[in-house]
């Protein structure tokens, strides 16, 4: 368990370098949100919905979006020079490869997030107040959930003649428990409802994290070339 | 380790198939430490194949392959056992070459991870680079830190796919020069080349794959080249 | 698709049903002639949703036996299970429509199974975008496992959504105790439609099986 978590953190660590160092994902992604924020602002009559009834709704599919542009390129440095063959010939677990993968990715998609998510309620002159620290444990919890399900997705697309074209159709019904609750539960953060009444849609995340994070690291080995 | 009767690399009835294809088609080997084995062959005689199976990568249809008794990919200590260089450079471009072989280091839990990624940087001679980044590098440096990271964790089986491909003769002296020790040392090699004279260089016995078989195996010196395929005679020359 | 004592009895077994329903089935009170797509609808929804639940447990036992039938099995049952989904999405807007007086309804169930015609879609997709069999096999199999395990998260998602925000329902499309009549022409709905589904699995599986050989005979 500490050898998985030891490597998982040696890839993630590298993972990371190459993004910091090449930082052309991340900036694409903060641009992306920027941008799909102020458009979707005028994709709605400002005098018939409230900009704060939008934003909830706003967010979440920014958020699915802009973190399924990281994640391609998270096996695509893997695949440039066979680098996976040095991982997958190492003395490490496969399952390893996958988490140290995931955590690079979920690294990524909160930093895109605290850059998204105030941006929102700047735009979207909202103010988060008291529900700042729940919204963040909202992203949070939603990030884990997109980041497993769009790290294992990522792995498979990369090795099919589709690539990148595949990623949003196989990912995105399975993001609809993720953006549905994680929606659900801002826009009742947002409407100045106490924190318990969000609770069944929080209760499905963490369900939702806890058998995908556990399903797709099982599932990984099986996308390597055999 | 006994049971295994000093065999180090072993392949039975090795079979693999892509499709209907059937890339390499009954391979038996067997390897004693301190021996080199060269494999020769034409373009898609299964050579790459044969060595991604030795190396786990693969999985095969049939038979089997062993690295110390323990059939391939086997568990962490066998893999610590093996260094691979493949015809791909398996090093990332944006990081530098330290950077590179440093982790390679830290995947195989060597002591000390920095300081034997510049070791093995400078035994390849290119310490002088270790902090440009992969992609400012030429073909045959980018081979060097490859090799660098194949060996930065001082495998005893050694599985080299076209070892030589890009180095200029200062860089192939060096890797012939670090195979030799490590062969002297007891460490079991296979070099896939079809470079005849580079493989020659390095090996104890030779092989010759066509069609996904081995052909002819021989000990160095008494390589009969009438025994090669028609369409490779042509190519290595005379032997 | 050759005509076999299975194929040819479940074309009966279905025309059978449809002259039981249009002819033989008395309109129900409220819903008129438009009830009658129930029986195609429902029938339709309980073969997909079989046919789902066989993908899911081919793909799991693909993965863990390792045999190339199992594959087949779960391809010929996507596919087929695609066109009985397809139905489900046309006959319910078109039930709906002079029940609800609108052709579409979030309802938990529908939404579910568009869904679902998404996810079922996506996996055809991966299979036609891979050419090794070994790897369209592992990677058709991961998804098939990871698409069963979201069905219900899926269905708890919709169903929470329609329970905090309840919209107005004129007629549950659903019926509880159908008078005997009805009931008969239900139960030999389903049967005709999941005979009819059986026979095409295993056209569709022969398929499979003969594209596969081809291919190997044209390699050898």
């Amino acid at each position: 368990m500490t050898e998985l978590v030891h490597d998982a953190w040696v890839i993630a660590v590298k993972d990371l370098t190459i993004e910091f160092r090449t930082r052309s994902a991340f900036l694409s992604a903060v641009v992306f949100a920027l941008l799909a924020i102020v458009i979707f602002y005028f994709a709605w009559d400002p005098t018939a919905v409230a900009a704060g009834d939008l934003a909830p709704g706003v967010l979440w599919v920014v958020f699915t979006f802009s973190g399924l542009l990281g994640l391609h390129r998270s096996f695509g440095i893997e695949h440039e020079e066979r680098a996976i063959d040095g991982l997958v010939a190492s003395p490490i677990l496969r399952e390893s490869i996958f988490l140290g993968k995931a955590i690079a990715n979920l690294v990524f998609v909160i930093a895109v997030q605290a850059i998204a998510i105030p941006a929102i309620a700047l735009f979207y002159n909202l103010d988060f107040g008291a529900a700042s620290l729940p919204i963040a444990g909202v992203a949070i919890l939603a990030a884990i959930g997109v980041v497993t399900v769009g790290t294992l997705f990522s792995a498979m697309a990369s090795n099919t003649r589709l690539a990148e074209l595949l990623l949003p159709m196989l990912s995105l019904p399975f993001f609809v428990p993720i953006v549905l609750p994680a929606a659900q539960a801002t826009a009742k953060l947002l409407s100045g409802r106490p924190a318990i009444e969000a609770m069944s849609w929080l209760k499905l995340l963490v369900a939702f994290d806890l058998v995908f994070v556990v399903a797709c690291t099982l599932a990984y080995p099986f996308t390597l070339e055999e | 380790m006994n049971h295994t009767n000093g065999v180090v690399v072993e392949a039975n009835s090795l079979v693999r198939r892509f499709g209907p294809h059937r890339a390499v088609d009954g391979v038996d080997l067997s390897l004693h430490p301190g021996e080199s084995l060269a494999v020769f062959g034409p373009n898609g005689a299964g050579k790459t194949t044969l060595l991604r199976l030795l190396a786990g990568l693969l999985k095969p249809t049939s038979g089997f392959a062993r690295i110390d008794g323990v059939t391939v990919p086997g568990g962490a200590l066998v893999r610590r056992r093996i260094g691979i260089i493949s015809h791909h450079t398996l090093l990332y471009d944006a990081l530098t070459a330290r950077e590179n072989v440093e982790f390679a280091a830290r995947l195989y839990r060597v002591d000390d991870p920095r300081s034997s990624a510049l070791s093995a940087l400078e035994r390849m001679g290119i310490s002088e680079r270790a902090d440009a980044t992969v992609r400012s590098l030429s073909r045959g440096m980018k081979q060097r830190v490859s090799v660098a990271r194949a060996m930065v964790h001082g495998p005893s089986v050694v599985l080299a796919d076209e070892p030589f491909t890009g180095l200029d003769a200062s860089g192939s002296r060096a890797l012939a020069g670090i195979l030799s020790e490590l062969r002297e040392s007891g460490a079991t090699l296979i070099v896939v080349t079809h470079n005849l004279e580079e493989g020659l260089s390095v090996a104890t016995r030779v092989a010759v794959m066509h069609r996904g078989r081995i052909v002819h195996a021989a000990q160095t010196g008494d390589v009969d080249a009438a025994a090669f395929p028609a369409e490779y005679r042509d190519l290595v020359g005379a032997v | 698709m050759k005509a076999t004592p299975l194929s040819i009895s479940a074309a009966a077994a279905v025309a059978i049903a449809l002259v039981r329903v249009i002819f033989f089935t008395p309109y129900e009170m409220r819903q008129g002639a438009a009830q009658k797509i129930f029986y195609i609808h429902a029938s339709s929804a309980w073969v997909a949703f079989l046919a789902f639940g066989l993908v899911g447990l081919a793909s799991a036992l693909y993965l863990w036996l390792r045999e190339e039938r199992l594959d087949r099995i779960a391809e010929a049952s996507a596919e087929v299970g695609l066109i009985f989904m397809t139905v489900v999405l046309i006959s319910g807007p078109l039930w709906g429509k002079p029940i609800w007086g609108t052709y579409w309804t979030w309802d938990a169930r529908l939404t579910l199974s568009l869904f679902l015609w998404f996810i079922i879609l996506g996996y055809l997709v991966l299979r036609g975008a891979i050419d090794d069999r070994a790897m369209r096999a592992r990677y058709s199999a991961v998804l098939g496992i990871l698409a069963a395990l979201l069905i219900p998260f899926v269905h708890l998602s919709v169903y929470l959504f329609r329970t905090l925000h309840p919209m107005p329902i004129i007629a549950k499309p659903s019926a509880p105790s159908l008078p005997s009549q009805m009931l008969v022409t239900l139960i030999m709905m389903f049967v005709a439609f999941t005979l009819m589904y059986v026979a095409l699995l295993r056209a569709r599986y022969r398929l499979a099986v003969a594209r596969d050989e081809a291919a190997e005979a044209y390699h050898a």
